[in-house]
């Protein structure tokens, strides 16, 4: 086992063990300590090779080993860099890391529409959250957004890529998790855009995870599209019979009424098991369902977090 | 007069044809290698010889090769990075377009020192008429017996293709160069691992330049040590220059390390100065992505000792008064140039070539561009210039690759060294339409030096 | 009687060859690292773009899903997903083109041919386009056409050229009705 300390707090972990996995597994024996893991907008630990490219999850490592105890000069991404024994990293506690994510999470913003009022996504989005706690409530940007058109993806899916990060956990999604992939990344840099190209519907039978995977609101449910926002709806455990998934899903609901159904997702926001686009889309009845009992959200989200009013205090 | 290695029989007439280059001594280091010397022993020559890699990072290319993992029953690769694309240079071109077979013999020895059995040359897609050039030489090696099954009888074989790229930048940077060669976007990718571990198709790889390759054969023919006694230091042997921007005679120059840059930029055996007697302002000295020099630092160093042509004397004083050989791409300013411009074009070409993986690079290539764009046309503001270095300061070091570093460096650097000459874009908008800004500051420094 | 519409793309009998040397450079089961360069042949062959047709032949040769050669068509700046006219000029103008008047080459150019960057002439003979560096940094101004690179370039020059290739007659060709 290696010896790594996170913001003070010293736990054990395998050699293989990330910065980020680490962190999430202090929080996970010690929640009042939930604060210090990093967030993560690409990564995705059921998706073999994601994660590097957003930033945010960048810590400063101010010890590198206890063999080698020098520190790396530049903050590095915590889901991409392996625990070393008597490593020791800094994240909430050092300021100039703060303000390096404080950075990144402009960069990340510059092109985003902010039109959370009218995004599906809103309330469980994590750029809005990312944004409420490291972003400065001012834009330095003053030159033209990126945008580009709304387009169906088949009968389920919607794709706003305006508000797409590239974070590629849709892509692999498709790749690990469904026979053919007909969507992907096409042109570069920052016209860089998720599309299929030729008007492709993707049809595969669990290509629906892809809205769950997806940190923003670039893919969201058509089945849901403004149907509520999802703070007025209630999250229920329920399951039923399928011969493709597991069948275990979240039901979302207003009164008797399904609005929506999703993964179950863990703490840190990550499905544990994948669904299929029939328990997804097709059985919108509570009938059809085995109810478990109300589903304990950890909502990480601005909005049941009460966030807002804290910031309304300092603010005034 | 200084030695010319790679380029000593490149002027010789018909030396693209195999016959004249076998006569001219060609192909002498494969024979030596393969009959004489193991693997191993090719590797601690190219050690001693002190080499290292011209494609633009200078590591050492022997320590490079020691590290590739050699597991049992996995192929190895050797890749040559012919991508070519950091504006400034267009050296590597002009070696494989004048002796190619000087890069196939390369190649081969190369190939031998790391138990490589399949080799690529991956070249920019737009230099088409090289493929052909390339791939001649090639069927010329295979038909002569230095290519193909047991070469020269003994067990050692080897098979070299050429792959063209697409037309993209991004694909010089090692990892994208993989994935691009496995037909894929060139994204790059994370590392570790790195390439000597996996890296083409997961197996252990090794990439080099077009001219670290060349450099190979003399330094089998005569030795590392005879390598290392040309140039200064740590920085051995010659290195190919293309100089380019305001001069009298631009184009590829073989110059020995430690030349003065004074000479490399005046003197009539290479660049012959700037035409029309204009004064000399600046200078970008190893490829677009290294830092911008005044002509006063670029001559001589903070500590007022000239400075040379080597790693160590271009990058004394570090990025506040240096900056560095990379690529050699060597870009000289004639006092009518503008600063703001120059930056703008670099700004455009980072952003135009970011794969668009990471964010920082992805979105602060495209800021950077647009922020310059408006100050170039007269919409600056005074933050602006603030602004611009703090963009370059999110986006280094915070990436997958290094090109998020070219991409912020000669920004950071310009204003670092030009500020003045910004403000007076975002200051005077109407005067910098009409006319440029000229020498500023150094007006006063050829005063003092009485030019 | 039987009615085509079109003909699908395909490679004539010696691409065809050539496309399976390619491939054969390549070990077993990496046929995709034969994409490039395929592609760069359909784009030559059909029309001097790739349609999404084109581009799902590709795949199909390759045994390759077609999203992965959107992605790959889509990333490189040599493949052209729209049509562009016979002579498809590049000028560079980055920095080390710029130092050397890169920017007069492409005003004297679009004023000869009548038509802005990234426009086409009404006859389909020319697209103007500018690039970033070519590597022909010393030797500029300097564009692309086709296999060629010209370089130093001047006003004589580029009228010589220009001229010459107005001469050229177009040969007709079946994909320049579709689209
Ligand atoms: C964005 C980027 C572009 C690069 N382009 C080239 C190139 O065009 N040619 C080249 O030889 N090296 C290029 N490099 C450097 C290569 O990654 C690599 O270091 C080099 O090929 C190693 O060969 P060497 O050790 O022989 O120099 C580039 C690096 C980066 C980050
Ligand atoms: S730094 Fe730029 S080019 Fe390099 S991986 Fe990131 S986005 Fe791509
Ligand atoms: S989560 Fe680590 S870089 Fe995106
Ligand atoms: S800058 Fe134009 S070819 Fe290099």
């Amino acid at each position: 086992m290696l010896k790594v300390t996170i913001d003070g707090i010293e736990t054990q972990v395998e050699p293989g063990t990330t910065i980020l996995q680490a962190a999430r597994k202090i929080a996970t024996e010690q929640p009042e300590h939930s604060h210090l893991v990093p967030p993560a907008m690409c990564y995705y630990s059921p998706l073999e090779g994601s994660g590097g490219k957003c930033r945010t999850c960048i810590v400063k490592v101010t010890q590198g080993s206890e063999r080698d105890p020098r520190p790396m000069p530049k903050p590095v991404a915590s889901c991409q860099t392996q625990v070393m024994d008597g490593m020791v990293v800094e994240n909430t506690t050092n300021p100039d890391l703060l303000a390096a994510r404080k950075g990144v999470v402009e960069l990340l913003l510059i092109n985003h529409p902010l039109d959370c009022p009218v995004c599906d996504q809103a309330g469980e989005c994590h750029l809005q959250d990312l944004a409420f706690a490291h972003g400065a409530s001012e834009t330095r940007y003053e030159e033209e957004r990126r945008t580009f058109e709304r387009i169906d993806i088949g009968p389920y899916i919607q794709l706003h890529m305006t508000r797409c990060i590239l974070c590629y956990r849709c892509v692999y999604t498709a790749n690990q998790f469904t026979d053919e992939r007909v969507h992907g990344v096409l042109f570069r840099g920052d016209r860089a855009e998720i599309g299929t190209y030729i008007e492709k519907a993707i049809k595969n039978d669990f290509s629906g995870n892809v809205i769950d995977v997806c940190p923003v609101g670039a893919l969201t449910d058509k089945t849901f599209r403004f149907r509520s926002r999802v703070w007025f709806t209630r999250p229920f455990d329920a399951h039923r019979k399928c011969d493709k998934c597991c069948g275990k899903t979240v039901l979302w609901m207003a009164g008797d009424d399904v609005l929506r159904v999703t993964a179950r997702k863990d703490v840190f926001d990550e499905v544990e098991e994948f669904i299929c686009n029939e328990c997804r889309f097709d059985h919108k009845v509570k009938e059809d369902w085995t109810i478990e009992g109300p589903r304990s959200i950890h909502r990480h989200s601005v909005i049941s977090a009460n966030k807002y009013k804290a910031k309304a205090k300092t603010v005034v | 007069m200084s030695r010319k290695i790679l380029l000593e029989h490149a002027h010789v007439a018909g030396i693209q044809g195999y016959e004249i280059y076998r006569k001219m001594g060609g192909y002498r280091s494969v024979e030596k290698a393969l009959k004489s010397l193991t693997p191993e022993e090719v590797v601690d020559e190219v050690k001693r010889s002190g080499l290292r890699g011209r494609g633009g990072a200078g590591f050492p290319t022997g320590m490079k090769w020691s590290f590739l993992a050699k597991p049992e029953g996995v192929p190895r690769y050797l890749l040559c990075n012919a991508d070519e694309s950091e504006p400034g240079t267009f050296k590597d071109r002009y070696l494989m377009e004048k002796i190619p077979h000087l890069l196939v013999e390369g190649m081969i020895t190369s190939s031998y020192a790391l138990g490589v059995q399949t080799a690529y040359i991956y070249i920019r897609g737009e230099y088409k008429w090289i493929v052909k050039i390339l791939e001649k030489a090639i069927a010329e090696a295979y038909l002569h017996g230095w290519l193909g099954r047991k070469i020269l009888g003994t067990d050692f074989s080897l098979d070299l293709y050429v792959a063209p790229g697409g037309g993209a930048y991004i694909c010089g940077e090692e990892t994208a160069l993989i994935e691009s060669l496995e037909g894929k976007r060139g994204n790059p990718r994370i590392k570790p691992p790195f390439p000597a571990v996996k890296g083409l198709w997961q197996s252990p790889t090794v990439v080099n330049n077009v001219e670290t390759l060349a450099a190979v054969p003399v330094i089998v023919n005569e030795g590392g040590d005879a390598y290392a006694a040309v140039g200064v230091g740590r920085s051995t042997g010659t290195k190919l220059i293309s100089a380019c921007g305001n001069l009298n005679k631009p184009g590829v120059y073989e110059i020995e390390m430690g030349l003065p840059v004074e000479e490399f930029i005046f003197s009539d055996e290479y660049c012959g100065g700037i035409p029309g007697g204009k004064r000399f302002k600046a200078c970008v000295p190893g490829g677009s992505s290294v830092p911008i020099l005044p002509a006063d630092l670029m001559l001589k160093n903070a500590k007022g000792e000239d400075r040379v042509m080597t790693y160590e004397s271009l990058s004394d004083g570090g990025f506040l008064t240096g900056t560095m050989l990379g690529s050699g791409g060597f870009i000289v300013f004639d006092e009518d140039q503008c600063i703001v411009r120059n930056t703008y074009t670099y700004a455009r070409f980072y952003h135009h070539e970011s794969c668009g993986q990471c964010s920082p690079c992805r979105e602060g290539t495209g800021w950077m561009e647009k922020v310059l764009h408006r100050i170039e046309h007269g919409h600056g503001h005074d933050h602006d210039l603030d602004l611009l270095v703090d963009i370059s300061k999110k986006i280094e070091g915070n990436t997958i690759c290094p090109l998020g570093d070219a991409a912020a460096w000669p920004v950071a650097a310009a204003i670092r060294h030009f500020r003045e000459e910004f403000e007076w874009h975002v200051r005077h908008p109407q005067e910098a339409q009409a006319r440029n800004y000229g020498l500023g500051r150094l007006e006063i420094y050829y005063g003092a030096v009485g030019v | 009687m039987e009615i085509m519409a079109y003909n699908p793309p395909r490679f004539s009998e010696e691409r065809l060859a050539q496309v399976r040397k390619i491939v054969g450079q390549f070990p077993e089961g990496r046929q995709k690292s034969a994409l490039i360069r395929v592609l760069h042949m359909a784009q030559e062959d059909f029309g001097g773009h790739l349609t999404a047709e084109v581009m799902d032949y590709v795949a199909d040769l390759l045994a390759i899903s077609p999203i992965e050669v959107y992605e790959v068509a889509t990333f490189y700046t040599m493949f052209n997903l729209k049509p562009v006219g016979k002579y498809m000029l590049e000028v560079c103008h980055t920095g080390p083109c710029m130092l050397r008047g890169a920017d007069k080459t492409i005003a004297y150019l679009q004023q000869k041919l009548g038509i802005k960057v990234n426009e086409t002439t009404e006859d389909g003979f020319f697209t103007l386009k500018s690039a970033e560096c070519l590597g022909a940094c010393g030797y500029a101004p300097m564009m692309q056409c086709g296999e060629h690179y010209y370089e130093n370039l001047t006003e004589e020059k580029i009228d010589a050229l220009v001229d010459a290739w107005q001469k050229q007659p177009v040969p007709p060709k079946a994909w320049e009705k579709i689209d």
